[in-house]
This record gives C-alpha cells, structure tokens and sequence, in this order.
C-alpha cells in the first residue's frame, strides 16, 4: 500500500436522554469530502429509520468543508425538524450558506417513443444526413469551381504559391511512402500469382496479370487511399480546427469565400497530385513485380518488358489514370464537407477526421467499382 | 479502517478555526523567494519575491508582457524555473514526495483565462472530474455535489448538463470556477476571471469570489486588469514591472506610489471615475 493511512473518527451517534424526550446526532470528527464516505452509511440508516424532531450537534466535528456540510445539511432535510447546534460559528456560518434543497433543472418531456419509432427513427436520420452530405459536397465542388472569387469580383483570388505548397505536401511529399507501398504491392502480387500460374506452366502469364491488375485497378485505387489517409485527414483536420477557432468566420465577414481560399487550393493541388503519384506507383509496382519474378522465376528484365508490352496496351493505363482526378476530387469534397461540420469540441474535430478518412475511402472504392462496370459495358 | 489521502485540514476548516475567525491571519499561505524565470537569452523574472497570507484577496497587475502569466504559470509548475524557491502551505513542492505532491494539488484551484473545461464533458462532468480522481464517493452524492457548486457560483441547473460550447462567456467562466473549487481547495488562482464580461457580470463575479472567500475561507490570487474589481474586492495589490513586483499594499499605497506606469494605471482617466465614485460614496 503507497497511501499511509490517516486515523479519522469520521462519525455520527445518536444520543437519546433517558426518559426519551430529546434526541441528538453528535456529529465528530472530520467531515470533510476525502473522509465522508467513512460515515455516510451509518448516516443513511440514520435518515432510513426516520428521526423525529432532535437536535444536530458538530461540537466535536474538528474540520469540515462544503461536501462535509452539505452532508450533514441533506441529511438533517431528511430527518425533517431538528435544530442546529455548535459552538463554531465558522461551521454554522458554512451549513447556512448552503441551500436547503437543490433548485432542480425544469423538466424537459423525455422523447419515448414506441419501438417502430425507436428503429426508424435513426434509419431516417441517416437517410437526411446522406443526402445533406450530398447537397454539402455539391456546394463545395460548386464553390471551387467558381473560384477564390472577392465578393466584389475584382480578382480572380486564385493564388498559384498556395497551389504549389499544397502540391508540395500532399504530392512530393508523399512519394517515399508511394513508392515503398506500390513496389511491395506490385512484388506481393507477382509472387501470389506466380506461385499459382505455376501449376498451369503459364508462369509467363503472371506479367499479364500484374501489369493489366496494377495499371488499371490496383494502381490508382491503393494511391487513393494512402492519399485519403494521409491529405484527407489533414484537410480535414486543418479546416476543422479553423473552424473552432472562428477563423472560417473571419473569412466570411472579410468578403473571402472560405471554400475559395481553403479548398480550392487543396483541390487543384490534390487534382495535380494524384494522378502524378499514380504514375509513379505503377512503375514502382511493376518494378517490384520484376524483381520477384526474375528471382523466384528465373523470368529476365528483357523477357518482363518485351512481355508486358504485348500484354498491355495504351488503354489499360488510360483506364487506370482517367479515374485519378475523380478519386482527387472525391477525396478533397469529402474531407471539406466533415471540416466544416466539426463543432465545439475537441471530440467532434476527432469524429469528423475518422468520418472523412471512412467515407473517403468507402466512396473511393464505390466510385473504382463504378468505373470498372462502365469499362466493361463500353468494352474499354 | 478504510484508506484516506492524507490530507491535513485546513487551519481555518479545524477546532481552532474559532480563534482565527474570519479576520486574515498573517500566515503565509504561499511564498516566492528569489524566482527567476527566463527563455533562452531573455530573463522574465528576475529574483522576485512575493508573499500571499491566508484568507485575502491579492490583485496581481502589470502591463502585458511583464510576465503575469509566467509567473502564474511558474508557480503552478507548468514552467521551469532557473532558481528560487516556490513554497506553497509551507511545502516547497520539489522537496517532497509523490504522495504529498498529489496531497498538495488537491489543495489548488485553477480558473484560466478561457475556462479550459474539457469541451467533451458536460459542465456537471467536469465539476466531478477532480471529485472522481481523489475522493471515493458514491455517484449520488458526486451528482448533488455538483449541482450544490453549480448552484454557488450562480448558473441556473439547466446549465449543469450543457457542453462548454453551448455557453455563453460568463457563463464558462463560472462553470471553471465551480471546477476549480471543486474539492474545497485552500487557494485559488484566477487568471483575467472578469475579462470578456460585462460590467454588471464583471461586479457579479466579483461579489461571488469576495462571498466563497467568506464563507469557504478562500485564499485568492487573481491575476486582472479590470479596475473595478482591484478597487472593490481586492484587500491587497502586487504590481509587476521591471522583473520584479514594483510595490504591493492596499489601493492607498497604490495611489501614493510615484512610479510611472504605476500612476499612469491607477491615476489615469479610467480610474479616476472609479475614486470620484468611491468618494461620493463616503460623503
């Protein structure tokens, strides 16, 4: 035990005069909140059995506090008439400085609902806030596309060394980790195939299947979600925390449109980004893909590339990077609109960056599936 | 027997509270000796020396950036400090165990300049905050606690399951102070409590701070600007300039003080109005 123990005769008794007529509580000791909890029960039996009119005595009470007195103060409301004596007027002047029951809150109807109310009730919120996430991440696209417009419209507000900071952090910055991920991918995903096209004798094949996998799905969408964790998040976080702090106010009343100034610039930047990282990560994974393939199959870099060039042709890689810019974009309005919902507390801006990260990634791979349906119906 | 931090009570809280009685006593409830605080090149607080006595109101002024928060800041440990002697009821906190330690930071209440409430606590939640970490009390009485300080620092018990960011200003500003005096603590630091208030709120809070002093046997160090309170509720003013506190006595001595900045402050226009007022007042 770290605590040493302190000796406290936190204690009440009750004192009855012989024939019965007068009662008192004698209350002793410290009664003060580090010690109250010594003595409540016995004071709760006390107030269950219910006292009759008597006297409070805290002669021998030698320190109390406000949680001490209002013990003591509860107590002597549920006993009903005594009266209080001590010979401290300190203690006299604390308990009669408290007041004498609590003000309760008015009381607010409690919504209790029946059990068809209950389950459809959060089904329909959600539903209203889908759709005002949708009407949100419309106004935002809107409002970027018109621009970092003055109220006035004297300028174009479009500010280029922004762009270029944010290309920075969201693009260059990111290309070690891109590299490192896309080229363990593209090195996984030849080993697995390898291994299996291996039964068949097709172990050739396995170029095939990286480089039409990579370029067209595996690529940008991988890309997408690294650039979600890691540019999202912060978007989200940057704008969420201005908005705390009033600054997206101080924008609006300085005639700046806020999405003009903050979202617009990570937009462009994001829309220039992305496309550029999942260049680099294709050729990041195939040359992963190269390296497994020469060493666990014996297949040359002469014999990869002349492979990969029959199997792969320009609109595999089109394919791959028309969806880049929409992923951007998807990411950017996304990671905006929860910004610009975080409120007052801490909690929310916390909320609102996992929300962006999720639903970015969720629309990212839903949006990847969509494509992938309309390649197939067009025949791409 | 049950465990119990050990807590000594407080003199004024104990038998012999009687014999004290509500008049200041003379002992000194924290001490600074010879502080000196500085970053880097750039000395702050050069061997200062500051005294505060039990059961008084201090007023602590100073032109921005001559280090009132620092010195705050220092005393509450937040800051480093270069050399000096930091001795709070009688403890000098780096001399003493954890236990003690912890024993000690029960006995403060901190209101800072913004609240600070925990905004993802309801204001009942952050009164029990401190209640939950040291005391071993049953939910029940934790709750009627709460609502017993809520109703003492005068918010309606509406107030009492609200988020910091649905309250107004004043309305923070009580709900920390009902934190901060949350587990009865000897001394309370206020940094800037009326600023952002209105002037009727501002003379509210500071009827409130002079009313817990009485009752509870508060010690106040209240960092401020506003004239109003350090002529009506403070018994005592320090003022800080040069790295050092300048002078510190009653509104009188800081009336006879020819320093500079010193008259400029308590002899300007603004306060000017504030004596006429007092003046009329008397006659």
């Amino acid at each position: 035990m770290t605590r040493s123990q302190v000796k406290t005769e936190t204690d009440v008794q009750l004192a009855e005069a012989d024939d019965g007529s007068t009662r008192a509580y004698r209350f002793s000791g410290d009664w003060r909140s580090v010690s109250i909890h010594l003595a409540t029960p016995k004071l709760n039996a006390f107030a269950a059995k219910g006292g009759e009119a008597g006297e409070v005595d805290l002669s021998e009470v030698t320190a109390m506090d406000t949680a001490g007195a209002w013990v003591i103060r509860r107590f002597m409301t549920q006993v009903g008439d005594v009266k209080l004596t001590s010979d401290k007027p300190r203690y006299l002047e604390l308990m009669n400085a408290l007041p004498e029951k609590l003000p309760e809150p008015a009381a607010e109807g409690k919504k209790s609902g029946s059990l068809f109310i209950r389950i459809f009730t959060p089904i329909g919120n959600s539903v209203v806030s889908a759709w005002e996430d949708t009407v949100a991440a419309m106004f935002i696209l809107g409002s970027a596309v018109r621009g970092a417009q003055l109220k006035l419209g004297r300028h174009s507000g479009v500010s280029p060394a922004a762009i270029v900071s944010q290309i920075d952090r969201m693009g260059v910055q990111a290309v070690p980790i891109i590299l490192l991920m896309s080229f363990l991918i593209g090195a996984i995903i030849a080993q697995q195939g390898a291994f299996q096209l291996r039964y068949f004798g097709a172990e050739l094949f396995v170029v095939d299947l990286v480089g039409i996998l990579q370029l067209r799905e595996i690529g940008v969408l991988l890309t997408a979600i690294m650039i979600a964790g890691r540019s999202g998040s912060a978007i989200t976080a940057e704008i969420g925390s201005m908005k705390m702090r009033e600054e997206i106010d101080a924008l609006k009343v300085m005639g700046l449109s806020p999405i003009g100034v903050l979202v617009f610039p990570r937009l462009v930047a994001l829309t220039v980004a992305l496309p550029l990282l999942t260049i680099i990560a294709n050729f990041a994974a195939l040359t992963g893909a190269a390296v497994v393939t020469w060493s666990y199959s014996g297949i040359t870099f002469a014999t990869f590339l002349a492979r990969l060039q029959e199997a792969v042709d320009f609109s595999s890689v089109l394919a791959g990077m028309i969806k880049a810019p929409f992923m951007a974009l998807i990411i950017g309005v996304v990671a905006a609109v929860e910004g610009l919902k975080v409120g007052g507390s801490a909690e929310s801006l916390g909320k609102h960056v996992t929300q962006s990260v999720v639903k970015s990634i969720f629309v990212v791979i839903l949006v990847d599936g969509l494509f992938a349906i309309f390649y197939a119906a067009i025949n791409f | 027997m049950e465990e119990v931090l050990p807590v000594e009570p407080r003199e004024d809280m104990t038998e012999d509270a009687a014999k004290v009685g509500g008049e200041n006593g003379t002992e000194v409830i924290l001490s600074v000796k010879d502080l000196t605080v500085g970053f880097g090149s750039n000395i702050v607080l050069d061997k200062l020396n500051l005294d505060i006595y039990r059961g008084e109101i201090l007023g602590f002024v100073g032109a921005s950036g001559t280090g009132k928060s620092v010195l705050m800041r220092t005393v509450l440990r937040l800051l480093p400090r270069r050399s000096g002697t930091i001795e709070i009821l009688g403890v000098e906190y780096d001399a003493v165990s954890e236990e003690e330690r912890m024993a000690l930071d029960m006995r403060l209440g901190v209101l800072f300049q913004h609240g600070a409430l925990f905004s993802a606590l309801t204001v009942k939640e952050n009164i029990q905050v401190p209640m939950r970490e040291y005391l071993n009390l049953p939910q029940e009485l934790m709750d009627e606690l709460a609502r017993l300080k809520i109703d003492m620092v005068g918010l309606a018990p509406e107030a009492a399951d609200k988020f910091p960011s649905e309250l107004s200003g004043g309305m923070i500003k009580r709900a920390a102070l009902a934190r901060a005096l949350a587990l009865d603590p000897d001394l309370v630091f206020l940094d800037e409590p009326t600023s952002g208030l209105d002037p009727i709120g501002a003379a509210e809070f500071d009827n409130l701070i002079a009313k817990l002093r009485d009752t509870l046997g508060l010690t106040v160090y209240m960092v401020t600007h506003d004239l109003d309170s350090l002529f009506s509720v403070c018994d005592r003013i320090a003022v800080l300039g040069k790295k050092k506190v300048l002078v510190e006595g009653t509104i009188e001595d800081m009336l006879a003080c020819d320093d500079e900045w010193v008259t400029s402050y308590f002899q300007g226009k603004r306060a000017r109005s504030i004596v006429r007022e007092d003046d009329k007042k008397v006659s």
